[in-house]
Order: C-alpha cells, then sequence, then structure tokens
C-alpha cells in the first residue's frame, strides 16, 4: 500500500475493516443479496446471529477494486473479523459447518442454527426474498 | 467462453502434481466450481490455497469467469 497517494475509497475501506468487529463487503445488502454467494455468506453470518456491519460493493466499481487491492482477494463477498480477511463464501461455509466460524467470530452458535449453512439463492438467481416466496 | 476441461488444465499446469475437478454450476460458461486437491497446499492456511488457485486466473476471475467456487485440500 502507498501511502502517499490520495485515495480516499481505499482509506475509507481500511477504516471501516479497523472500525468493525465483523464487517461484510457483499453485493446487495443482508435484506436484499444481488448475488447467491453474497446471500450465502450472509445467511451464514445472520444463523449465528452476532451483529455485523455490511458493505454493498455495487454502487461504485471503485470499491471492489480497492478493496480486493487491500485484501488480495479477487472475489466478493469477502468477510473480516477483527480486522483480518476470514474469506470468502467457500470458506465461511466450510467454516460455519466445521463451527471455527462461531469460534473466530466469539460466539456460541444459537441452538437453533442449522448445521448446515443455510442455502440461498442459486448463483445469477434472483435475490433471497424471491427464494422466500418459494419456501 | 471458459470450458470447465481449460480451467482444470491451467490449474493443473500451474500447481505441481495437483488433482483437479472443475464443473460448470450454470452451464453457462461463467460460474465454476473446483475442487483442488494438491501437495504444497499442506504449508498454506485456507486462504492462501485460495488465493493460490485465484492466481492462476489473474483478472480473469471477475471478468470472463464471473465466480470461481473452490475446495482445497492438502491431501
Amino acid at each position: 500500500m502507498n501511502d502517499t497517494t490520495e485515495n480516499p475509497i481505499r482509506d475509507a475501506i481500511s477504516q471501516a475493516i479497523g472500525e468493525h468487529e465483523v464487517i461484510l463487503f457483499m453485493k446487495g445488502t443482508p435484506e436484499q443479496p444481488m448475488c447467491g454467494f453474497s446471500a450465502r455468506t450472509a445467511a451464514a453470518l445472520e444463523a449465528l446471529g452476532k451483529p455485523y456491519a455490511a458493505v454493498d460493493v455495487l454502487p461504485d466499481p471503485r470499491i471492489r477494486q480497492e478493496l480486493s487491492a487491500i485484501s488480495d482477494w479477487p472475489t466478493i463477498p469477502q468477510l473480516f473479523v477483527g480486522g483480518e480477511l476470514v474469506g470468502g463464501c467457500d470458506i465461511v461455509t466450510e467454516m460455519y459447518e466445521s463451527g471455527e466460524l462461531a469460534q473466530v467470530m466469539g460466539v456460541e452458535p444459537p441452538k437453533d442454527a442449522p448445521a448446515e449453512a443455510p442455502e440461498a439463492a442459486e448463483p445469477g438467481a434472483p435475490p433471497l426474498q424471491i427464494d422466500n416466496k418459494l419456501a | 467462453m471458459p470450458r470447465p476441461e481449460q480451467l482444470k488444465e491451467r490449474i493443473e499446469a500451474a500447481i505441481p502434481d495437483a488433482r483437479v475437478e472443475v464443473t460448470d454450476l450454470t452451464g453457462g460458461g461463467d460460474h465454476f466450481r473446483a475442487k483442488v486437491v494438491a501437495p504444497e497446499f499442506a504449508q498454506l492456511s485456507r486462504i492462501e490455497q485460495h488465493r493460490r488457485v485465484y492466481a492462476v486466473f489473474g483478472a480473469e476471475i471477475g471478468g470472463p469467469i464471473h465466480a470461481l467456487s473452490l475446495e482445497t485440500r492438502a491431501e
């Protein structure tokens, strides 16, 4: 990282990662995810019941560019806990199912939390609430 | 449009002794899933394992390869 370059977006992202214990960068919002991978990652966090910050990367393509430059991770979503990149959808899902996610987030999984990471819409499918209507 | 066999070959060429399975998740040629088993992963964290595979494709991830879902392990 080059601190002498003025880069307000990168600075804002770094600051957000530092300020929030758990922060998820995703496409869309937890209420209205715009990608199946983001939906699934948000669903895993929701199932653990710990509050988290969520940033929608879609409004400005520079958010995604700068985030990936900071994290050395090419895809969205990206979950950070305690300022460290935990991973994207695959890793978060694996860690949810093994119990590691609850561990790194410092929570006891709720008794009613599903053992398998909650499914979300298929990649490229419409947002989550469309899926919910089918349930 | 990338094909699963092409992705498999490129991962195998880049990571020594990797055993790779690639599937096209949607049939659309842009959402893929790869299972990669490679001896060198024994020295890497899960994040580093995924970075290693993503690095094979560079800027194609997020471009022509819209999504590459990964499952990686050492053996």
